[in-house]
């Protein structure tokens, strides 16, 4: 018993590593479609990566052991959040050392190791990547708070595995808070992964860039592990996303067969391919906001994801209640 | 561990543990004149005192430890000193053990620095430094142990004085006389406003022991007037907003390990006031109370949080994160005299649980973090943040254990202090559950403030970390800058291990809080469903596990290492840096404190009150300067200092300075006695 769950862990995160920049290589192939580009291979971020890892790093001379480590950091929480958060199965053992508030903490500390970095060269954009990215952070953060208090109103719980699992045994459970909430969700997931219309994943523009700026001291095989990182960080976001509204397939507690694994990967596969496309629909249709115009942005996440809360209370619906 | 545990216990036997620690303070007042033999001699202070006082510390933090693990039972004690009638009543129990936990933990490590800070000839002799300090560390540990108001008054008086000689050690400053008076002024003020909480307090009885106080019954209008006496008294002294003017003052002008034990240590006896007054010595509690209280501690630390981002000397940027922290404090315990008077006392023990946890982590991350300033101070002479930078590379130690507070203090996990937040937002979580209308409405909004105070403070410790000790030196001076010496790393060492075991493990800490809970509540949060995590109300509901997620992020982190050195060649090159290919980049072109503060002062403009220059458009030396003020200044203090300054003229006016009148007055007053007797 112990041992499936630890194996099914395993391949959860095996998996997460391994199609997190296919995910990211579908967003970019369906942008060029609705964008009547030719798209670029649906591989292409795994040669870029193999190409990232195959080249001399090219370190600037005073760079400390901070900006050295700090890649590895990055890739070691986004993994540790892959396996917290149930993609494909809810009977976790790793899940019961987080919450997901403490999942938003492990995002913190990811966010703030790349900050530090960025500012360690000592680079005028370095440092005003660094700040942009504080930024956004700090507003999103309360924003996606709410997003939890909403779910917790609901079930009654903060890890994620116990949602799915809060889910699957209320079906009937419709309550208009989960669309406000879920709107506000995904305003935070752009902002929070550097895509339209915060940020472009595309740009090199220096005045607009915000990503892209802390990264640019990066080469090589430091490079290759942010980019993975932040692949993975996207791929996370959108599973948390499908743990919270769209659980349906993920194979909850008890269901430990084989088949209710296979239909679980074949539901994570489905979601991501929907997920993918609206990504790149919303990206295409949307263009960037001034960097000013960011915390209003926010502010609306913020605030529908307070609405969402006022409408539960006020209509006083809760499934354990 | 409980093996070890059970036979330290044995050892110290706890029936005596008051008298132990009695024995321990008195420790401290005997060494703090010694120094006085030779007043000038760096070496008997800084080798042999301070390290005897962290000793000591370590001892007292070591006592009231085993006593709080080996369940505690009250003990008192009268000591025969004080006035003919009024002797000195102690009091051990678990409220008072867990403060002097924090004390003797915090000022262990606090001692440790000091013997390797204290310099001659900056501000006072070595040997006053000594005096003062180790009164100071006494008269905190004597307030926590008190119990009858006179004690407590006369210890609170000691621990004000001496921490301003302290505080005023470079009197020759006027900027730090002006700070040391302004700190003198408020803890006065705050004073006498806990001397009439007491005095409302003994209720009749004239009986000025707590144990009085406990059993005096008062209308629901005094416990009301003692409440918010307490609050106001204890607020000024922690830093409540808008009492909160003199830290951002008196903090940057003390020495730096005395900046560390105001904010680290004398703030939390405030906080251990507070939870005395309010959870003890009064016997009823209202809901009132608990909101008016949250609300003002939300308040308190969203407007420390955005001051200290917009802050360019590093050690007013620590003084108002302190604001914010002792804020987030209040706000805990707000929430659990709400839930408690409510007749919810699991959720109430949850909150306090977490007010306690903070108070703890507060004590070692901030104290860590003005040590560490102390000696980036030391090595380069600058508190401005606009003239540090890139010492990281000269100052690794201080930059390694600087950069583990700034985690810490910016509520990262796996540290500390993500362990106390999250239990805070835990006990956020129920408060739909609260029965009073409106009140479980507007309580989430709260939350709310609270996560935007947490994300704030993160972005302040980017700041404050990034600025001083990443990228390039922005001064020519900065590259003579030298580490700090071995006890200086040890004091800090001591700290940041104290950071990293309560995040890694929270389970100690929670264990050691759970019977001040039950003391005061009556209730404990379960500590822990197993040795690896820990999960307050319910296991399914939140569980958070440090150690957890320490292994796996240094797990990954040893993986990805070896199979990237396995898959990639793992050359590397050293260049310059290639910052979009510009070459002529230089340390000026990096974002000064001003610029990282810039998005607050815009997002936030309302809470400021600016001034701005801004240069002309053909100024030949164009110069950009401003100037960000508290709005508190102009719109309660100074209005009040003037009127005071103008009752005082008006009165001034009978002083004329002449014999005759002032015979005059006398022979008025006995005429108008004599009046009024017939």
């Amino acid at each position: 018993m112990r041992t499936i769950s630890l194996l099914r862990q395993l391949s959860e995160v095996v998996l997460a590593i391994g199609i997190a920049p296919l995910f990211v290589g579908w967003i970019a192939q369906c942008r060029a479609w609705l964008q009547n580009r030719t798209a670029p291979p649906l591989l292409q971020p795994y040669r870029v990566l193999r190409k990232l890892f195959h080249k001399d790093a090219a370190l600037a001379t005073d760079a400390s052991p901070l900006f050295r480590s700090t890649p590895y950091v990055l890739f070691g929480t986004m993994v540790l959040a892959a396996a917290i958060i149930p993609s494909i199965a809810t009977d976790l053992p790793f899940a019961r050392a987080a919450d997901a508030i403490a999942l938003i903490g492990l995002f913190a500390t990811a966010r703030v190791f790349l900050s530090l970095a960025a500012m360690d060269i000592g680079t005028a954009f370095g440092s005003m990547g660094a700040r942009r990215e504080m930024m956004i952070g700090f507003l999103a953060e309360p924003a996606l708070l709410m997003v939890l208090f909403n779910a917790f109103l609901l079930f009654g719980s903060t890890a994620l595995p116990s949602l799915v699992d809060g889910y699957a045994t209320h079906h009937s459970v419709v309550d208009p808070s989960v669309i406000f909430a879920a709107i506000a969700f995904l305003m935070v997931l752009l902002a929070e992964n550097a895509r339209i219309p915060i940020d472009n994943p595309a740009t090199h523009l220096e005045l607009t860039m915000i990503h892209e700026a802390m990264l640019l001291e990066y080469s090589a095989r430091h490079l290759a592990l942010v980019e993975w990182a932040s692949s993975l960080k996207l791929f996370n976001y959108a599973c948390i996303g499908f743990a919270l509204f769209l659980p349906w397939g993920i194979a909850i507690h008890g269901a430990d067969g084989g088949a209710a694994m296979l239909i679980a990967v074949a539901a994570l596969a489905g979601k991501l391919v929907l997920a993918g496309i609206g990504l790149a629909l919303i990206e295409s249709l949307s263009a960037k906001l001034r960097l000013f115009r960011a915390p209003e942005y926010l502010a609306i996440a913020f605030l529908l994801a307070v609405l969402g809360l006022l409408a539960h209370l006020l209509l006083g619906t809760s499934a354990h209640a | 561990m409980s093996y070890v545990l059970g036979w330290m216990t044995a050892t110290t036997r706890p029936e005596h543990a008051l008298q132990f620690l009695v024995v321990l303070i008195a420790a401290w007042v005997v060494l703090a004149p010694v120094g006085l033999l030779r007043p000038h001699s760096l070496h008997l202070v800084a080798h042999i005192l301070f390290p005897l006082g962290a000793i000591v510390s370590a001892a007292v933090a070591m006592q009231a430890g085993i006593d709080l693990i080996a369940g505690p039972t009250p003990q008192t004690m009268i000591l025969p000193l004080g006035l003919p009638d009024l002797p000195f009543h102690l009091r051990l129990d678990p409220l008072s053990a867990f403060f002097l936990l924090l004390l003797g933990a915090a000022g262990a490590g606090i001692s440790i620095f000091s013997a390797g800070y204290f310099r001659v000839g900056e501000g006072s002799a070595p040997a006053l430094h000594g005096l003062q300090y180790h009164v100071f560390l006494a008269s905190m540990a004597v307030v926590i142990l008190a119990d009858d108001a006179y004690l407590f008054m006369v210890a609170w008086e000691t621990m004000a004085l001496s921490s301003y000689f302290l505080v005023t050690s470079q009197h020759r400053i006027p900027e730090i006389r002006r700070a040391g008076f302004l700190y003198l002024l408020m803890a006065h003020v705050g004073a006498l406003c806990i001397l009439l909480t007491f005095g409302v307090l003994q209720g009749g009885s004239w009986q000025f022991t707590f144990a009085a106080m406990r059993g005096a019954s008062l209308t629901p209008f005094w416990a009301t007037t003692a409440f918010t006496l307490a609050l106001l008294g204890f607020g000024a002294k922690a830093g409540l907003v808008p009492l909160h003017v003199w830290l951002p003052e008196a903090h940057p002008a003390a020495p730096s390990p005395v900046s560390a034990m105001m904010s680290g240590l004398m703030l939390k006896t405030a906080i251990y006031g507070m939870l005395r007054t309010s959870f003890d010595l009064l016997h009823v509690q209202f809901w009132q109370w608990g909101a008016a209280m949250l609300a003002l501690g939300l308040f308190s630390a969203l407007f420390g949080a955005i001051f200290a981002a917009v802050q360019t000397d590093m050690k007013r940027l620590l003084a108002y994160s302190s604001i914010e922290n002792i804020g987030l404090i209040f706000a805990a315990i707000g929430l659990s005299i709400l839930f408690a008077a409510s007749h919810m006392p699991l959720f109430a023990a949850l909150a306090l649980t977490a007010a306690l946890l903070h108070a703890l982590n507060h004590a070692l991350f901030k104290s860590l973090l003005f040590l560490a300033t102390g000696s980036v101070l030391h090595a380069t002479q600058q508190r401005s943040l606009g003239k540090l930078g890139g010492l990281i590379r000269r100052m690794p130690w201080v930059a390694v254990l600087a950069l583990v507070g700034t985690l810490a203090i910016a509520g990262l996990p796996p540290l500390n202090g993500f362990v106390s937040e999250w239990l805070l937002l835990q006990s956020f979580l129920f408060t739909p559950q609260l029965p009073h209308a409106f009140v479980n409405m507007l309580v989430p909004l709260g939350a709310a403030a609270l996560a935007l105070t947490v994300a704030l403070a993160a972005y302040v410790m980017v700041k404050f970390y990034g600025i001083i000790f990443l990228g390039q030196p922005r001064e020519a001076n900065l590259s003579h800058a030298h580490d700090a010496n071995k006890l200086e790393r040890l004091g800090l060492g001591w700290l940041a291990a104290g950071c990293i075991l309560l995040g890694v493990l929270p389970q100690l800490a929670l264990r050691v809080a759970g019977p001040v809970t039950g003391q005061l509540l009556g209730k404990t949060v379960a500590p822990a469903v197993s040795l690896w995590r820990i999960a307050p109300v319910a296991p399914e509901q939140a569980s958070y596990s440090g150690l957890i997620f320490l292994a796996g992020i240094v797990g990954v982190f040893g993986i990805t290492f070896v199979l990237v050195r396995l898959i990639a060649h793992g050359r590397t090159r050293r260049t310059a840096p290639w910052d979009c290919g510009y070459p002529w980049q230089t340390a000026r072109m990096q974002d000064t404190a001003e610029g990282f503060g810039q998005p607050i002062r815009h997002m936030f403009g309302a809470f400021f009150r600016m001034e701005r220059d801004l240069p002309a458009p053909d100024d030949v030396a164009p110069r950009y300067r401003i100037h960000v003020e508290d709005r508190f200044w102009r719109t309660i203090y100074q209005p009040v200092a003037r009127s005071v300054q103008r009752i005082a003229d008006g009165i001034s006016i009978l002083q004329g300075g002449r014999l005759s009148v002032y015979l005059l007055y006398s022979f008025i007053t006995l005429l108008v006695l004599l009046v009024f007797v017939l």
